[in-house]
């Protein structure tokens, strides 16, 4: 293809890639620099139905000026990054020094929010990515092996879970496990324990959330290998039916060489995916259990002052997280281009 | 939803042309934000009424994200919000509302001067309801334990023992301690409850860690062993469902909720012919209730148009003149107007303002405090670690947040 002929195919994918993916990642970026002016607080009185009382103010006249001359705030450099609330250098440094066994300083690295979150966030991406492939797999190969008339329902069946709204799929398990609902009365049956409360109990609400994932992103994974499983050689596949191979042995040596590409890709959206974890914690009403970088985004934003830096902050953290996740993958990828050139 | 809200606000329209309120007449562009529930539609209806004007509204949970952003443009999206005390502060330190006082001057003969809601002399907001927690009761558990009203959390605790011990319930406390803004809640009453003061006063500098801090941690803690185990994840409606099938016979709650409590609706007899409302709750011998009291009331954006100004101000202040008040709006709220009778629902309430509680503090900082309680205090809860540890990661958690909001240096 001709240099000028190759610029205007992709102009208007660059052009919309730069509005909205790069200009968004620029400010957030730029935001995380900033913090608000130094306010002037002063005491007022504040008089309604119930009398009146003597308050904290902030004075707007005082710091009016300031944000005319410099709306996005003062410039902090990376002093956000540094608080208590995300990486934590200074408290990170202190409880190093100051515990006296690596369990002790998890501990204390543990309290600390942005470590907390980093810790459940991975964890969730490292079981239910594989999860994901694995079943999704299984799913696709089970499919696959349908009589051709049943093929139709099964495969809409086995979608549902990628169909049905996250928070509504979500909601229906959150009151299945309650402690009166029917998953919940059943594992208090099975464990013999009646007291026994998914919701109360922190590794129970991690497996719940895990569990969740998996179910509603393994479509995703199946109906993705079930389109690589339609390209599979069949030529190949009769021929090791004819060598004496069994079904197991075809899988292992035509079918799953076959897909290995498609894993990857996989991986890749669902490793991205996964590190945003987000919804499952809103409606499992989780947060006394279980924190993820996003939730920490929407916990920012969310309250009745609204702390843009910080969440800033986590957000340009979050892409570091995942660039870093999928770097392993990016090299392979790349490398194997190189070798096929 | 949709259809349902259309049909709630014709009922309301069509109850208030009944009783011949559309005297309002008006010029200008009406646009309201504001939270969701009966008594605010009510309100909002009332104000659409209005002849002569261009109205929407936009009643939603979520209005809080939503206010600011959509006043601070000129002109702005919304020409009025509907706050409480807590989220007045966050549109006036955004500088989005403007003083009412030549507005009450002109338009607002009607308006009681106890409604008009002044910060630093300034009129910023005009309320029309009061809202507080109060005890919530089942009359026929506590007679066949019997024992009296409680009046103190330290009541509530034995009232609940002996109810277990009988065998009639076995989590008869209840409470919304969602982790979150409802934990924070109750927290801040509860820290109020016990005499303590939030911060040094004049300064942003948070002072929670001390002995009320721990106080009122450890009678938290004491009241969860009473509660279904679930408890971090009931929020006020999941709370009213516990009460609602029976499972609850002592709740702190909102008044505002309480109607829904009392009506035939969603339990058995059993239930809300029993369910009874009394005042609020002391914890130790502070004599302080530990509770705190609420404004709901309107503003007027900053950047709008004089003419859009005025016209906001005479529909909504026609949206909460007396002539609101009828049978079925009567008991929706406890309304802050002339000619309001309070109902039994309502006795929880007037009891809180009665007994001399303290409203929410109307701080610029205190809601970053009210987050970065709801974030560390279910760790205590759950018995991870001590009082002392979580009241500290709470002071660490809000200096950084208020450091980046400019608050502390």
């Amino acid at each position: 293809m001709k240099h000028s002929s190759f610029f205007w195919f992709v102009l208007p994918s660059a052009l919309l890639m730069l509005a909205f993916i790069a200009f968004p990642i620029v400010s957030v970026v730029t935001q995380s620099l900033y913090q608000e002016h130094e306010q002037v607080i002063i005491e007022v009185e504040n008089c309604g139905p119930f009398g009146c009382t003597t308050a904290e103010s902030v004075d707007q006249e005082a710091t009016a000026a300031l944000r005319e001359a410099q709306p996005l705030g003062q410039f902090a450099g990376l002093d956000i990054y540094k608080d208590r609330n995300h990486l934590a250098f200074a408290e990170v440094g202190e409880a190093w020094t100051s515990s006296v066994s690596m369990r002790d300083f998890a501990g204390s690295l543990m309290n600390l929010p942005f470590y907390d979150a980093i810790a459940f966030t991975l964890t969730y991406t490292a079981v239910v990515t594989p999860l994901t492939i694995i079943f999704g797999f299984l799913i696709a190969i089970g499919v696959n092996a349908v009589a051709r008339a049943m093929r139709g329902p099964t495969i809409f069946l086995s979608l549902l879970p990628m169909i049905v709204t996250p928070i509504v799929g979500a909601l229906v398990l959150f009151w299945m496990v309650d402690a009166r609902g029917v998953l919940g009365a059943a594992l208090q049956w099975a464990s013999g324990d009646p007291d026994l409360s998914v919701k109360a109990s922190t590794p129970l609400m991690w497996i719940m959330l895990m569990v969740y994932g998996t179910w509603s992103s393994a479509p995703f994974a199946f109906i993705v290998y079930y389109a690589g499983l339609q390209t599979v050689n069949t030529d190949t596949l009769e021929a090791a039916m004819i060598d004496g191979a069994t079904r197991w042995q075809r899988i292992r040596y035509v079918v799953i060489p076959h897909l290995v590409p498609l894993t990857t890709f996989i991986a890749l959206i669902q490793l991205m995916d996964n590190f945003r974890v987000f919804e499952p914690i809103i409606s499992f009403s989780a947060q006394a259990h279980a924190r993820s970088l996003s939730f920490a985004i929407f916990n920012d934003l969310g309250g009745e002052t609204r702390l843009l830096s910080s969440a800033a902050a986590t957000s340009v953290l979050t892409i570091i997280g995942v660039a870093i996740l999928l770097s392993p993958v990016l090299v392979r990828t790349w490398r194997d281009f190189g070798k096929e050139r | 939803m949709k259809i349902w809200k259309n049909a709630m606000l014709g009922t309301a329209v069509a109850a208030l042309s009944a009783t011949g309120a559309l005297a309002c007449e008006a010029d200008g562009r009406v646009s309201i934000i504001g939270n969701e529930f009966p008594a605010i539609q009510t309100v909002a209806a009332a104000a659409g009424a209005c002849a002569g004007i261009e109205f929407t509204s936009n009643l939603t949970a979520d209005h809080q994200t939503l206010n600011v952003a959509g006043m601070t443009g000129n002109p702005a999206e919304y020409t009025t919000a509907i706050v409480a005390n807590s989220s007045i502060v966050a549109l006036i330190n955004e500088d989005v509302i403007q003083p009412l006082d030549a507005l009450v001057a002109e338009y607002g003969q009607d308006i009681s001067p106890s409604q008009l809601i002044t910060v630093d002399g300034k009129i910023m907001a005009v309320a029309f309801m009061a809202n507080a927690q109060h005890l919530v009761y089942r009359g026929d558990v506590l007679e066949a334990v019997g024992l009296d009203v409680p009046t103190s959390y330290e009541e509530v605790l034995a009232a609940a023992e002996a109810i277990r011990a009988a065998g009639i319930m076995e989590n008869p406390v209840g409470g919304a301690y969602a982790a979150g803004w409802n934990l924070a809640q109750e927290f801040t009453n509860m820290y109020i409850g016990t005499g303590g003061e939030f911060f040094t006063p004049g300064t942003a500098e948070v002072s929670i860690n001390n002995a009320q801090g721990v106080e009122a941690l450890e009678m938290m803690k004491a009241l969860t062993a009473y509660m279904n185990p679930d408890y971090l994840t009931h929020d006020s409606n999941a709370t009213s469902a516990e009460w609602e099938a029976g499972n609850v016979a002592l709740m702190n709650m909102w008044g505002s909720r309480t109607g829904v409590l009392m009506d035939d609706e969603g339990s058995a007899p059993e239930v809300y012919e029993n369910t009874m409302v009394s005042g609020p709750l002391t914890v130790g011998d502070s004599g302080t209730p530990a509770t705190t009291l609420w404004w709901d009331g309107w503003t007027v954006a900053k950047n709008v148009s004089d003419a859009d100004a005025a016209a906001t101000f005479q529909a909504m202040a026609a949206g909460v003149s007396s002539d609101i008040l009828n049978d079925e709006t009567m008991s929706q709220a406890v309304w802050l107007m002339d000619g309001f009778d309070a109902a039994p629902v309502n006795e929880g309430v007037l009891a809180s303002v009665a007994a001399g509680s303290r409203p929410y503090p109307m701080r610029p900082f205190q809601g970053l405090l009210h987050t970065a309680l709801g974030d560390n205090i279910a760790d205590f809860l759950q018995g991870n670690e001590s009082a002392e540890q979580t009241l500290a990661d709470i002071e660490a958690a809000y200096t950084a947040a208020a450091t980046e909001k400019g608050f502390l240096q």
